[in-house]
């Protein structure tokens, strides 16, 4: 090579080893920017629990209304043997929802996607399906339903299933239509088209649609429960929130709050991860803009 | 190759290619050269197998060759506008792709793979992604996957418009380089006079609305070409010439 293409190829070589490191936040960053970003919403974090005990002591609120943090801790390991089995039952329910959201959403996008006559028949319902308040829906798929769980189980698979499948039909149809033609020039079958072209390009769709999936199937785990209003061992968080409530254990239900919270907190993080990790080397949304 | 009598008419009503007929000789280097909407870009991808003419006849030198399958098959190396390479594969992936569509696995190909991108000079930047390289890499990139297959003839559908006139020329020389080396048949889509004629053994002029064949220019000038023929009073006078030809092509487009 001449020395016209010097300039740009070297930039270039500069700028893949640059990517080759990961981009992670806090890469390259001096050291006390690094500790600062931990250490403000630890600090944060602080001063409002601190807030929180201090208010509770000053005004001698009464722990039906408003528990102080210890006694929420107190009550969230006094009580860890039934919220940890609610929380067992309601994380089975959401993953297992999302679970099959993803797989059945995705099959769905690329059925519809392969037919405009399946798509003009099918995705009104999809709309219905998801336009209808999945409260509102509760109590005739209880009916149905075999079984309580089983009952929850579709209530949040209803609710979680709807993003992944707008998103990956979305991601489906908005193939380049270049490369459709390349592939269609060099023979590719349906099957290789959607294995090495579609799939692909859709997947930074599908995982948006991940990220709203996850924490909706928490949601409508949350919801479905509370419609349900099942009791016994085999209950969630859910309804050991109601429970307490009955009962004015105030603590009990801050306790399954804090444990929802970080549930959710936890999906969103995960999902985020994945995200990041499968998009970091090529998508426009996962890398960081330099200019 | 040879295009008898072709015509293509979309489904709007256009038609964009009126009774073409063209005769591509082995080793040839021709561009199709014409303002926009002259049906260049028609006739290049009917060659590629890409839409069927409405009426006419696109004949193969081989008669095994005439169906769709076999054209595809190593017969034929396509260059779109845009480099259209996926974003989410790697240098490697994206030149291995006509290969590994055709079954050929990962380590078969590797040999072929690595030719074809030493050919435009890429083999150090494998493992890149696509957003990694340059406007001229990327065309490179795209052009190694057009390689790959080991084409007899290669299409190129204005392949460097979008890049930058430096990139350009270095592009420029390069494919002129490796065709001289290689002796493919070249059928290049071009809307600029200077690249055609420098590129080019024969260039064809054509029209629009409707698009159609209106002139056809040798270029006998000596190969290899370079800086000397670039600068030379024939090719101005080739330049001229074309740019006569192309004038009066637009000249009976009278609403352009």
């Amino acid at each position: 090579m001449t020395s016209i293409d010097q300039g740009p190829a070297t930039a270039s070589a500069q700028d893949a080893a640059h990517v080759d490191t990961p981009i992670a936040p806090a890469q390259g960053m001096p050291v006390s920017e690094r500790v600062l970003r931990v250490l403000i919403p630890l600090v944060m974090l602080g001063a409002l629990i601190g807030l929180w005990a201090w208010y509770v002591a000053a005004y001698n609120i009464p722990k039906y209304i408003l528990p102080s943090p210890e006694l929420v801790v107190q009550s969230l390991i006094k009580d860890w043997p039934i919220l940890g089995m609610a929380l067992l039952v309601t994380l089975k329910i959401t993953f297992a929802a999302l679970g099959i959201a993803l797989v059945g959403g995705v099959a769905l996008a690329i059925l519809l996607t392969s037919s405009k006559w399946i798509e003009l028949a099918l995705s009104p319902y999809m709309v219905i399906l998801q336009v209808t308040p999945v409260i509102a829906i509760a109590p005739l798929i209880l009916i149905y339903a075999p079984s309580t769980q089983s009952a929850l189980l579709i209530c949040a698979w209803i609710v979680a299933f709807f993003p992944v499948l707008s998103n990956t039909t979305q991601g489906l149809k908005s193939t380049d239509h270049n490369l459709l033609n390349l592939f269609e020039l060099y023979g590719a079958s349906r099957w290789q088209t959607m294995i090495h072209l579609k799939l692909p390009a859709a997947l930074p769709y599908f995982l948006a649609g991940l990220r709203i999936a996850g924490g909706l199937a928490l949601i409508a785990a949350v919801v479905a429960e509370f419609a349900a209003g099942s009791a016994g061992a085999g209950s969630g968080l859910a309804f050991r929130l109601l429970e307490s409530q009955y009962r004015l254990n105030i603590p009990r239900l801050f306790a399954a709050l804090i444990l929802l919270c970080g549930t959710g907190v936890v999906i969103y993080g995960v999902t985020s991860l994945i995200s990041h990790l499968a998009l970091r080397r090529w998508h426009e949304s996962a890398i960081r803009r330099e200019n | 190759m040879r295009l008898d009598h072709v015509s293509k008419t979309f489904s709007n009503g256009t038609i964009a290619l009126k009774d073409m007929s063209l005769t591509i000789g082995t080793g040839e280097f021709i561009s199709l050269l014409g303002p926009s909407g002259c049906g260049k870009s028609t006739a290049l991808r009917m060659l590629a197998g890409l839409g069927e003419p409405s009426s006419g006849k696109i004949i193969w030198p081989d008669p095994a060759d005439k169906s769709a399958n076999d054209k595809s098959e190593g017969e034929i190396g396509f260059v779109f506008q845009e480099p259209t390479l996926m974003p989410w594969a790697t240098v490697f992936k994206n030149v291995w792709l006509p290969l590994r569509l055709k079954g050929i696995s990962k380590e078969a190909a590797r040999p072929r793979v690595m030719e074809a991108l030493e050919m435009v000079g890429l083999d150090k930047f494998v493992d890149s992604y696509p957003r990694e390289l340059s406007g001229g890499m990327k065309m490179r990139v795209s052009i190694a996957r057009a390689l790959v297959t080991r084409p007899r003839i290669l299409l190129m559908d204005e392949p460097f418009a979008a890049l930058d006139e430096i990139t350009r020329q270095k592009l420029n020389d390069d494919l002129l380089r490796l065709w001289e080396q290689f002796g493919w048949t070249i059928v290049f889509v071009t809307h600029s006079v200077f690249e055609s004629v420098y590129l080019s053994s024969r260039i064809v002029v054509m029209a629009a609305r409707p698009g159609r064949v209106i002139d056809e220019i040798e270029v006998d000038a000596p190969h290899p070409r370079g800086i000397g023929f670039r600068t030379s009073q024939a090719y101005g006078e080739y330049c001229r010439r074309t740019s006569e030809s192309l004038l009066s092509a637009i000249g009976t487009a009278d609403h352009l």
